[in-house]
């Protein structure tokens, strides 16, 4: 069989090669490209579900947010009497939490990518990746609308005469970026955490536990300065941290600036991202007969 | 020369029956620490016990091979049906072939852009309208939403739903939504085509739709791979078939070929069908204890008939159960599945009446036999179903294509055509030619 099929074989090139091993950097990510039709209808279709059949549609995701922001307001600054660097409070943890949801939301969502579409995966190829990609796509719909209730609660502020300072250029060129990184470190983790929990179920536990405990490790409800020094190099550790500071510091001119932080956080993102789509890669192979 | 257009060789899928993992991270990391340490697995005793009961070498057993070396070309437009029977790794080769999944040794090398069907409507969400499944589930599939704008016109009226496109699909009927969703994979433009089973779907009307357009398919040049159970649409639309069973290819050729190979291979040939007592087939109200085939004359079993003699069929079962009412059916299909006949000893069937149909039987051994007119059937291979139930249709044993028979021509019909002759059944029917007036 082998010798009648070589010429016409060797003639031309095959398309497309199943074969067992695959190796750690085949990444096909021009596949993704050509797929990025499905992107949009995944985004479309997880835009449509989530707000069909609700009363108050996309404004559960401005409740939310406001509700927590004003809860923090009572405990940590009413309460606990936490400094906020001399803004004003709710402004402050609403600074805070937009930019931490998106990636929280990002993270969770993603990391149960393989066991939410287990059916749907044993059905039909296509780049698996397309699926956490979109997530953290149509989770911007979600970050905008937080977005836009910071933006108002601002403008709010600052016809109050309120001491903030935006940054407006830096809020301008430094938002997009911003939020790419959280999308990646967000999805970086997810794609990490949703490989692992192929094989380890209890791992997914962990998740909404572990983005719990780590607004707490992340300068969220509370400003980076006000950390004691012996405890300052732990949390400057955790990639989140220069970053929500960098997203306060452009909106309300309060909090610690850091191109070092940023780098870190930059660095830490694209290896995080690396890493997962390659063990991501590894695992959609074969993930079919474990799960 | 036509193009091979997927080149399978020597493809082997392995599963591991009980996972080499232990599913829980601090296990698995408690056993490799307990290595480091050169202490024995803390776990594998567990795994051992658990094996060991249930199949007696551990290490033999761990391993299933549901693909073993399995090679096969396609070429351009060529349209392949796999057949096999449950368990025969179909499936696998299917789920391998559409990248679901990965081969474990072996490679598949494919011409062409390629897309499978392993199920209809993969992906649609109930919230969203039909036109918005469309386009969701035409992407899922690999089309650009260019494509499914072009064909969007064609799609919405093969399905026929074109008044609720903007419903959403949870409000439709499910024939409605089924036929949506074929339509959509009908109207994919790959190269290649792998489709599972999809065709039984919708109704007669809708189904004829879809063979017809599984044809069309392949006159365009385009290859197509069916997996089906229904051997009737498989021998309509392909040329050529493979056969698997246990994991290997088996037969590998023509249609009209294969699909007799396939129908006849739990079939016993030899025109008596005798289980030994270990292997008896029923429960406990019911046994069925043979089976035989046979013809006036011939006062042993005997599978190659007489097309002229009357085909004489005995199914001796034994009842359990004092004061059953049971009754024996069977079905009669040619070589390629088609089913020719179904009969038995109701009245529904019989030109006589049989004296313990609609009984109570005492509990004892039973012999049915039941007659086929001679000259009815035409030549050729033909299967048996047994059926033993209690009235009124309670199926209690139905061995699907147990026993088979051949039907031998020995000329007492030719007179005048010696060639070929058509045809299920071959009965001499009445004819008369009188000169009409002009």
């Amino acid at each position: 069989m082998q010798s009648n099929s070589t010429p016409s074989k060797s003639r031309q090139d095959w398309d497309l090669v199943i074969g067992s091993k695959r190796g750690w950097f085949e990444l096909h990510l021009v596949d993704l490209w050509r797929y990025r039709d499905l992107l949009w209808m995944f985004v479309r279709r997880d835009f449509v579900a989530v707000y069909k059949q609700t009363i108050l549609g996309p404004i559960w995701f401005f409740i939310q947010p406001l509700l927590t922001t004003l809860t923090f307001t009572i405990i940590f600054n009413g309460v606990a009497k936490l400094s906020t660097e001399g803004t004003p409070p709710f402004l402050f943890y609403l600074a805070g939490t937009t930019p931490w949801n998106y990636f929280a939301t990002c993270l969770t969502k993603t990391s149960t990518t393989f066991k939410d579409n287990a059916n749907l995966f044993g059905k039909v190829y296509f780049p698996r990746l397309i699926t956490p990609l979109s997530i953290v796509v149509s989770t911007l719909i979600q970050f905008a609308i937080q977005f836009v209730a910071l933006v108002i609660a601002l403008g709010w502020f600052l016809l109050q005469g309120v001491d903030i300072h935006p940054n407006l250029l830096g809020i301008i060129f430094g938002t997009p970026l911003l939020i790419l990184m959280l999308g990646g470190l967000g999805l970086g983790l997810g794609v990490i955490i949703s490989s692992l929990t192929t094989k380890y179920r209890d791992l997914a536990f962990l998740v909404t536990f572990g983005v719990q405990l780590g607004m707490y490790a992340t300068p969220v409800v509370y400003p980076l300065s006000v950390a004691p020094e012996k405890y300052r190099f732990w949390l400057e550790l955790n990639p989140m941290a220069g970053i929500i500071e960098a997203f306060r510091s452009l909106y309300l001119g309060a909090g610690t600036f850091s191109w070092g932080l940023l780098a870190y956080a930059t660095g830490f993102m694209v290896l995080t991202l690396f890493l997962g789509i390659v063990i991501f890669n590894r695992v959609e192979k074969t993930f079919m007969d474990t799960v | 020369m036509s193009d091979i257009v997927i080149q399978v060789s020597e493809l082997s899928k392995q599963y591991r029956l009980g996972e080499i993992s232990t599913g829980v991270l601090v296990r698995d990391l408690n056993r490799w620490w307990q290595k480091l340490r050169g202490r024995p697995d803390p776990y594998e005793r567990i795994r051992d016990n658990y094996v060991t009961s249930a199949k007696s070498s551990p290490t033999a057993t761990d391993v299933v091979l549901a693909l073993e070396n399995v090679s096969f070309e396609v070429r351009q437009g060529e349209v392949l049906g796999i057949i096999g029977r449950n368990g025969a790794g179909k499936s696998t080769l299917l789920k391998i072939l559409s990248r679901v999944t990965s081969p474990t040794t072996g490679n598949i090398k494919v011409r062409g852009r390629l897309a499978s069907l392993l199920e209809v409507g993969t992906g649609f969400h109930p919230e969203l309208t039909g036109r918005e499944n469309i386009f969701l589930n035409g992407a899922i599939l690999g089309m650009s939403k260019a494509d499914i704008l072009k064909h969007f016109d064609e799609i919405v009226d093969f399905s026929g739903c074109g008044q609720f496109i903007d419903t959403p699909v949870k409000r439709y009927s499910s024939g409605m939504y089924v036929r949506l969703a074929f339509s959509v994979a009908a109207h994919l433009k790959t190269d290649i085509l792998i489709v599972d089973e999809v065709l039984a779907v919708g109704d007669m009307e809708f189904q004829k739709k879809c063979l017809g357009r599984m044809g069309e398919v392949a006159k365009q040049g385009r290859s197509v791979l069916v997996v089906s159970h229904n051997m009737a649409s498989i021998s309509s639309l392909c040329s050529r078939a493979i056969l698997i069973q246990k994991g290997g290819i088996i037969a590998d050729g023509k249609v009209e070929e294969v699909v007799p190979l396939y129908l006849q291979s739990g079939a016993e040939q030899s025109g008596l069908f005798k289980p030994p007592p270990e292997e008896i087939p029923g429960n406990e109200l019911v046994q069925l204890l043979s089976v035989e085939i046979t013809q006036d004359g011939a006062n042993c079993p005997c599978a190659d008939v007489d097309i002229a003699k009357d085909v004489i069929i005995r199914i001796s079962y034994r009842c359990l159960r004092e004061g059953l009412q049971l009754y024996t059916a069977i079905w009669l299909k040619d070589s390629m599945g088609t089913v020719v006949l179904c009969s038995g000893n109701a009245p529904d069937f019989n030109s006589l009446e049989d004296p313990w149909w609609g009984k109570a039987h005492p509990v004892g051994v039973y012999c049915t036999e039941g007659r086929i007119a001679g000259n009815f059937l035409n030549y050729g291979r033909y299967l048996v179903t047994p059926i033993v139930g209690i009235t009124p249709s309670k199926t209690q044993i139905l061995l699907e294509d147990k026993i088979s028979f051949d039907v031998h021509d020995t000329g007492s019909m030719r007179k005048t055509y010696f060639g070929h002759r058509i045809g299920v059944v071959h009965p001499p029917l009445p004819w008369q030619t009188e000169r009409a007036p002009e």
